[in-house]
């Protein structure tokens, strides 16, 4: 069976038609398996959903409880029959619940990787290589110049300025569901036992993942609180709030930015960033190279981001590759809007 | 070279002034001696490498990376030293062996030595040893084109503050110091005596004058002050000494200190008796002082050419004496002061030095009438350069800084027209939250009738409660956005009226509008004033003329 008969993009995601399935839709279809919880990847409306716990309480924190008609948890390495083809989650190291998911029918297996890093994270069960036939690859970051570093580093170059402006509020704009979590965690890591502030729109997502065993330290929200008393804090809140009228309650704020977008100086210099973090949730390109030869894959499709570079660096290696039009995934950082009474809470 | 790097990567973002100073300030705390020094140098200008051209850079990432990639990352990213940075491969050496990455003084002491063969091995090892930041650093460094908006003044008043010293103190002895400043951190640190400056031609700090108020008037006599006309040039000092062989060596400074005798080598002949003459910088063509636009040409040029020089030739008009050969005049009153001045120009006589003339008045109504009309109260054929007047206590001595009483600046009106509020963008640093960037309009008929036409760009001049008032009109008045941008509405019965003053008007076919004002600010905000009664393009094209006219 070719592999396009397993799995082809159609414009509500990739459809699988011996499976009777889509994956990450990004229309609603009558049954979905969703790789994880950030919104471009898992949206409401659909009629069956097949994902982890976590991502299905996501989902559910998100969009309330009727987010589907009907809803499995997963569990990783379960396997589960669907039509004629099996489906398996592995993690995918990217944020809480992330999965990447192994579709096998007959004799070939094509792993749909969703996002994904295999740099440590804290908050998330480390990504696994899955050995298959085909593999799904992002490219969010698919160009040579993004390669992320250490975070720990990162983390220490926030704290070195807290020391030096210990007058000014440290304002890190991160996205809330995933980035915060870690920065927090990689905070507490490095030893900061301090109070962390919390933007209101991040509140329940920490909670959450609080509430899954990840210790965060004591954690307080902004608002209430005294821009006296928020000199040399730390608050941690949705990169668009940042550059809101929201920041005047703090003093002197510094901007930082947690994201690997970071990495490129007209990127952190466009936005405002004072402080650019380079802390990422997806792949570098040194990640992305390795995990594609780790997978033994000798197809390999390539999705949104920067398709073209990875495509040609597979094919001078003598892998079959191409770029999979899908549209609807972005980089959620870039498309995350706070809704005005939301940025106030 | 790595913790430099880490300093230049948070200036290369950070917005304001103070907290760059103590950025650098805390590095100089940080980092021993001769890094520190070394990283002085190159904040101050003071190192160069010549051999680095981007042209090098290039060609050692094309030996090491696939041609297509490389392409798609430089026109991501969109700078050539950065794009090597980032995408410079990984050192494939072992990792235990890996040898440490270069220091700072490494870097600058092998670069001064190296011939040109050997640079490209040596670059590429040093980039193979650093990491991202080290590397964009070092490519930043060799090629010299750092811009990271530190000026020289900026790192000296840095390290000044180290020990709590006076920027003017570290300005005074700098001529005298090189790199790796050794005795200057060790006095800075109070290890050591204040290095002495042996410079045959050092800098003296300034004395710089108060904007005189309407009210202030009342409290003073005219009797005791000396009234000079306010040149629309840049200030500098000039000055002159014996160095120890006996030659004569000349130097140019800014206000600030900065040694710009570089840009004007064409005024270094003239400067053929030691002393030091405070003055104006001015471009003069058949004897008559050009326009500040003019003289913009000549300004902050690395390489001056025959052609710029001879069409854009340089002349100083001396206002003051510091210094007489050997005898410091700092001590004597201006008026004492004035006659050596008047005596060592003339004794210098030369046709690219001259005095700024004295304005006689008897009354403060007199100065007004001179101030308003120059031409007639003796300023002649330059009463166009003329920007307002100077006074100057008879008794006062020359002292560093802006003492309270001495010195006062007395400037023209400045020009003024109602514009409409047309685009808004966000500020930067604490500002950033705020739409605090105007670009505002005047009318003119165009194809579709009646249109605005943008004229310029202001972002000072108000009051903090301006700027809240002007910040919620553009969020509620927003038509459009354009990423930073939002363009706010500007109908003949809708919008808002800002009084914009402005120093002077130049001919522009940069500008949609044709004309460029400079120094333009908001002086008012004209809630009163429909937008259909703001000024039209013909009153800025009348003032053009006025200005060509005269």
């Amino acid at each position: 069976m070719r592999p396009q008969d397993i799995l082809m993009p159609v414009p509500a995601g990739l459809c699988c038609k011996p499976g009777g399935f889509h994956i990450d839709p990004v229309r609603p279809v009558e049954r979905a398996v969703i790789t994880h919880g950030h919104s471009d990847h898992a949206r409401p409306g659909h009629g069956a959903v097949l994902a982890t716990q976590e991502t299905l309480d996501m989902m559910r924190l998100r969009y309330g409880d009727n987010f589907a008609r009907a809803t499995q948890a997963v569990r990783y390495g379960e396997e589960i029959q669907l039509g004629d083809v099996r489906i398996k989650f592995h993690p995918a190291g990217h944020v809480l619940g992330s999965a990447q998911v192994a579709v096998t029918c007959k004799d070939t297996c094509i792993v749909a990787s969703g996002d994904y890093k295999d740099a440590a994270d804290p908050t998330c069960t480390p990504f696994e290589v899955v050995p298959c036939d085909v593999f799904i690859t992002e490219a969010t970051f698919g160009l040579p110049v993004f390669r992320h570093g250490n975070a720990a580093d990162e983390v220490k170059k926030l704290l070195a300025s807290v020391a030096l402006f210990p007058e000014r509020a440290h304002l890190v704009g991160a996205y809330s569901l995933g980035k915060a979590q870690r920065v927090i965690a990689l905070l507490r890591e490095a030893g900061y036992d301090a109070p962390i502030y919390l933007h209101g729109a991040m509140e329940k997502i920490t909670h959450y993942y609080e509430s899954r065993g990840i210790a965060l330290g004591e954690l307080r929200r902004v608002k209430g609180a005294k821009k006296a008393d928020l000199a040399g804090t730390i608050t941690l809140a949705p990169p668009s709030a940042t550059s809101d009228i929201w920041t005047r309650r703090f003093p002197d704020p510094v901007t930082a930015f947690a994201s690997g977008w970071m990495r490129v100086r007209a990127r952190a210099r466009q936005r405002g960033v004072e402080l650019p973090l380079v802390i990422s949730d997806h792949a570098d390109w040194d990640g992305l190279t390795a995990t594609i030869e780790a997978t033994g894959a000798g197809e390999v499709w390539v999705t949104h981001g920067q398709e073209d570079a990875l495509v040609h660096w597979c094919k001078a290696r003598g892998l079959a590759a191409r770029p999979l039009d899908l549209v609807g995934y972005g980089d959620e950082e870039e498309g995350e809007a706070v809704a005005a009474d939301e940025a106030e809470a | 070279m790595n913790r430099f790097a880490e300093l230049l990567d948070r200036l290369a973002y950070e917005p304001g002034r103070n907290n760059k100073l103590r950025l650098i300030t805390a590095y100089f705390r940080d980092t021993p001696d001769p890094d520190r020094g070394y990283a002085l140098a190159a904040l101050t200008g003071a190192l160069s490498f010549k051999h680095a051209k981007p042209g090098l850079i290039r060609d050692l990432i094309t030996d090491r990376t696939d041609p297509v990639l490389f392409g798609l990352s430089y026109d991501y990213v969109g700078d050539l030293s950065e794009t090597v940075a980032l995408m410079w491969p990984k050192a494939t050496l072992a990792g235990h062996n890996n040898p440490p990455p270069p220091t700072l003084s490494e870097v600058v002491t092998t670069l001064r030595t190296l011939g040109k063969t050997e640079l490209p091995k040596q670059l590429a090892r040093w980039l193979d040893e650093l990491d991202e930041t080290g590397r964009w650093a070092l490519l930043k460094l060799v090629t010299g084109a750092m811009r990271i908006g530190i000026s020289a003044r900026l790192a000296k008043t840095a390290a000044a503050a180290l020990g709590d010293k006076d920027p003017h103190e570290v300005e005074l002895i700098w001529p005298g110091l090189a790199p790796p400043y050794l005795d200057l951190f060790a006095w800075l640190e109070g290890r050591g005596d204040k290095p002495i400056n042996r410079d045959p031609a050092p800098f003296r700090p300034v004395m710089l004058a108060h904007a005189i108020e309407d009210a202030d008037f009342a409290n003073l006599d005219p009797g005791d002050f000396i009234a000079e006309w306010k040149w629309d040039g840049i200030r500098v000092q000039a000055v002159s000494g014996r160095d120890e062989h006996g030659h004569m060596q000349a130097r140019l400074y800014s206000r600030t200190g900065e040694d710009i005798t570089g840009s004007f080598p064409d005024l270094v002949p003239s400067l053929h008796l030691p002393g030091a003459i405070d003055g104006e910088l001015l471009v003069l063509r058949e004897r008559r002082v050009q326009t500040f636009n003019v003289l913009q040409q000549r300004l902050n040029r690395k390489i001056v050419s025959p052609k710029l020089m001879k069409e854009f030739p340089i002349h100083l008009r001396a206002y003051d004496l510091l210094g007489d050969d050997e005898n410091d005049l700092r001590e004597l009153p201006f008026e004492e002061r004035r006659v050596h001045l008047e005596k060592f120009v003339r004794k210098l006589d030369d046709p690219r030095i001259d005095l700024s003339p004295t304005v006689a008045f008897d009354s403060w109504e007199a100065l007004m009438a001179a101030r308003a009309d120059p031409l007639s109260a003796g300023a002649g054929e330059d009463a166009e350069a003329v920007e307002g007047v100077m006074l100057k206590r008879r008794d006062a001595l020359y002292l560093p800084g802006r003492p309270r009483g001495q010195w006062w600046k007395w400037k023209r009106d400045p020009h003024i027209i109602d514009a409409v509020l047309m685009y808004a963008q966000r500020g930067h640093g604490k500002r950033s939250s705020y739409y605090s960037d105007y670009t505002f309009g005047v009318w003119t008929s165009g194809d579709e009738g009646e249109q605005l036409v943008p004229v310029g760009k202001a972002y000072f001049g108000f009051t903090d409660e301006e700027l809240l008032q002007i910040d919620r009109f553009v969020r509620r008045n927003t038509t459009e956005k354009f990423g930073p941008v939002r363009h706010v509405v500007h109908e003949p019965d809708q919008g808002l009226v800002l009084e914009v003053a402005f120093e002077g008007l130049a001919r522009s076919p940069r500008h949609k509008s044709g004309v460029a004002m400079r120094f333009p600010r908001i002086s008012r905000l004209r809630w009163d004033k429909p937008p259909r009664e703001a000024d039209r393009l013909e009153t800025l094209e009348r003032m053009l003329k006025d200005v060509t006219a005269n």
